[in-house]
């Protein structure tokens, strides 16, 4: 079984999703980073593949993308970083980026590099859905990848009803309309969203994102889904630390409650 | 084969609406809408109207006498320059704005390079009393400064792009952030023929209006309705596909566009996308596109900051990889010994943009009873300063 799968079907608690950006505050932190965020008792991993376009994050991620790209940061360094990832970290991790650079270094190539090292599933925001499910679909699949869509207030019930169909793992909820780390807090305008879209049923769990900073937002979305995620406030948190691993350590702790 | 997109949004291999789904409900209701909303006869006769009293169409052909004498063929200029605010530009966000209305948007967003569409933006949401926002390079807003004050001046508020090479592609990463974060009152005016399907095809089809003039024009200077070649430059390719839009399976018209080279083709400054591009994904679609092996996006160099684009639209692509059109890399200095050449010829001082067109005379050899139609898209009043510093004019 897809260890997202495994997790969602035995989590009692809130689900914890981190991003961090790799290579990000330095180029050799990535695993540093990722045995961190499971020390501190993280639920899921998602690791940014730095782009130079990221269109649909906000300053503080397309800066961390800045900077990992000019330390070096390409796709196949980010693999080379990773080979070992399952010989400490046991959580589910997924790759997140645009799909430019996956097409660069080829499909295929990237989905079959992505199990071998033990990557779950994927999230490529500016692959739509009609093209994944033309052209993508059967090769994320033969390679065991789960491929997490994006539904957004603005996103209408017939085509939430499709995403839901052809998704698997979960649906990404994105709290509001904006781009990453562009707002914080939870609205009760976006709750009235998060229980509108709790009501329908879907048959795929949802992780609520974007807006989700502390111990409080990250309670309230999960209110309405069995967890939530943090891109922007984590970023912005190593971007700064001087003792990496222990600040890591303490602020999944916080935002779960555990300290 | 066919030079138009197809159902899925493809031109050829190229094209789609790769968008996150933050933008997908705004692109959607765009995709299937604009063809109902432009086909409306209410529309037409609105868009008809301001494109003769507010734009000044139809713009003339004019025979360029002394060029044609100087390169022994029959050179035609398709004066876009004379267009209201200085280049083709406006033909677009006119009738964009017309359609903004129609999705009952009050508020516009928008991107420019050289600070033409932005301008002719500014202009028609003051004419229709919309919210303006334009994002703009903070390069290009250092090297466009007079075209600033006139969007100021038409009340657009104007946003410095302090990310990635602070120039085109990074004011239309934050006007699509932008939008992303304004979705619901919010339309965005692309100026190019670049973005998600519909874009490339609605600006393609508002811009036509060049190309259909053209041959109304040539039938009654000429007596036929097509010319031999067709010029234009291309940075993201709006007014090549205007200029070439009726003359795309007109298989007498050779259809050549020319690209900034900057420095040169192989300089490592330079913005000649079919020289350099490969398959890739920017900005909403798939075309050619300057990257470097990883996929990341190359920062491009030109004189020009409106041909300063690391892509080009997925129509010229497919135009490029099916031979129907042939490109020329132009450097910045050929464009600029063109430029002085048609101010000194024929009295008219072209844009930057457009100087990169005007210098493919040199390597086209026609023949002496061919027709050359190149479009003149732009004037150069914005470019004065560019001019002086490196023709030395003030010396």
């Amino acid at each position: 079984m897809n260890r997202i799968s495994a997790l969602f079907s035995k989590a009692k608690e809130p689900i914890l999703n981190v991003y961090t950006t790799a290579g990000y505050p330095h180029f050799e932190d990535t695993m540093t980073v990722l045995t961190a965020l499971q020390e501190g008792g993280v639920d899921i991993i998602e690791i940014g593949m730095p782009y130079s376009d990221p269109v649909a994050d906000g300053e503080t991620i397309q800066q961390s993308n800045q900077a990992s790209l000019d330390q070096g940061m390409t796709v196949a360094h980010l693999f080379t970083q990773l080979k070992d990832l399952r010989q400490t970290i046991t959580v589910p991790v997924l790759l997140m980026g645009y799909i430019n650079p996956v097409l660069q270094y080829g499909v295929e190539a990237f989905c079959a590099k992505c199990a071998a090292i033990g990557i779950d599933g994927l999230i490529l925001p500016d692959l739509p859905m009609a093209e994944y499910e033309r052209e993508y679909k059967a090769i994320f699949e033969a390679h065991g990848l789960f491929n997490i869509f994006l539904i957004t207030p603005q996103t209408t019930d017939e085509r939430i009803r499709h995403i839901d169909s052809v998704s698997n793992g979960f649906i990404y909820m994105v709290s509001s309309a904006s781009t990453t780390g562009a707002k914080t807090g939870i609205s009760s305008d976006q709750e009235t969203y998060f229980e509108r879209i709790a009501s329908m049923n879907l048959q795929n769990p949802r992780l609520i994102g974007f807006g989700i900073s502390d111990h409080s937002s990250f309670m309230k979305a999960s209110k309405n889904a069995s967890g939530a995620i943090i891109g922007s406030a984590f970023v912005k948190l190593i971007g700064q630390a001087t003792d990496l691993r222990a600040e890591i350590v303490d602020f999944v702790q916080s935002i779960k409650g555990k300290k | 084969m066919s030079f138009q997109v197809d159902e899925q949004g493809y031109y050829g291999n190229f094209g789609g609406a790769f968008i996150p789904e933050m933008l997908y409900p705004n692109v959607e209701e765009l995709r299937s809408r604009y063809l109902d909303i432009i086909a409306d006869p209410v529309f037409q006769a609105e868009y008809d109207a301001l494109l003769k009293d507010f734009v000044g169409r139809p713009t003339p052909l004019f025979k360029a006498e002394r060029l044609s004498a100087k390169y022994n063929t029959k050179i035609y200029l398709k004066r876009e320059d004379l267009c209201h605010t200085g280049a083709h530009k406006v033909n677009n966000t006119v009738g964009q704005i017309l359609v903004a209305k129609r999705l009952g948007k009050n508020k516009i967003v928008a991107e420019t390079g050289a600070g033409q569409h932005g301008v002719a933006t500014a202009t028609v949401c003051a004419l229709m009393g919309m919210e303006c926002i334009v994002y703009m390079g903070a390069i290009d807003i250092e090297r466009q400064a007079p075209n600033v004050a006139r969007m100021r001046m038409l009340g657009a508020q104007v946003v410095a792009a302090k990310s990635g090479s602070q120039t085109l592609k990074d004011a239309t990463n934050e006007a699509m952030r932008h939008w992303i974060n304004h979705p619901v009152d919010t339309h965005y005016i692309i100026g190019s023929v670049v973005g998600p399907h519909p874009y490339p095809d609605m600006v393609a089809r508002f811009q036509s209006i060049i190309s259909a003039e053209i041959r109304t024009q040539l039938q009654e200077k000429e007596g036929r309705d097509y010319p031999d070649y067709v010029i234009a430059c291309v940075g993201g390719g709006s007014n090549a596909a205007g200029a070439f839009y009726h003359f795309l399976d007109e298989p007498r018209t050779a259809l050549i566009a020319a690209e900034a080279a900057g420095k040169g083709v192989n300089s490592g400054h330079s913005a000649a996308t079919t020289f350099l591009g490969k398959s890739g994904v920017l900005h909403g679609s798939k075309s050619l596109l300057m990257q470097t092996e990883d996929g990341q996006v190359i920062e491009p160099y030109s004189i020009s900051a409106g041909l300063d684009y690391p892509g080009i639209g997925p129509m010229h692509a497919h135009l490029f990889e099916s031979g129907r059109g042939k490109f020329y890399g132009i450097t910045d200095e050929e464009a600029l010994v063109a430029a002085v050449e048609c101010s000194q010829l024929e009295g008219i001082i072209p844009a930057l943009e457009t100087a990169h067109a005007l210098a493919v005379f040199e390597k086209l050899q026609a023949k002496p009873n061919e027709i050359v139609v190149v479009n003149l898209s732009g004037r150069g009043d914005k470019d004065l300063a560019t001019y002086q510093n490196r023709l030395k004019l003030n010396d």
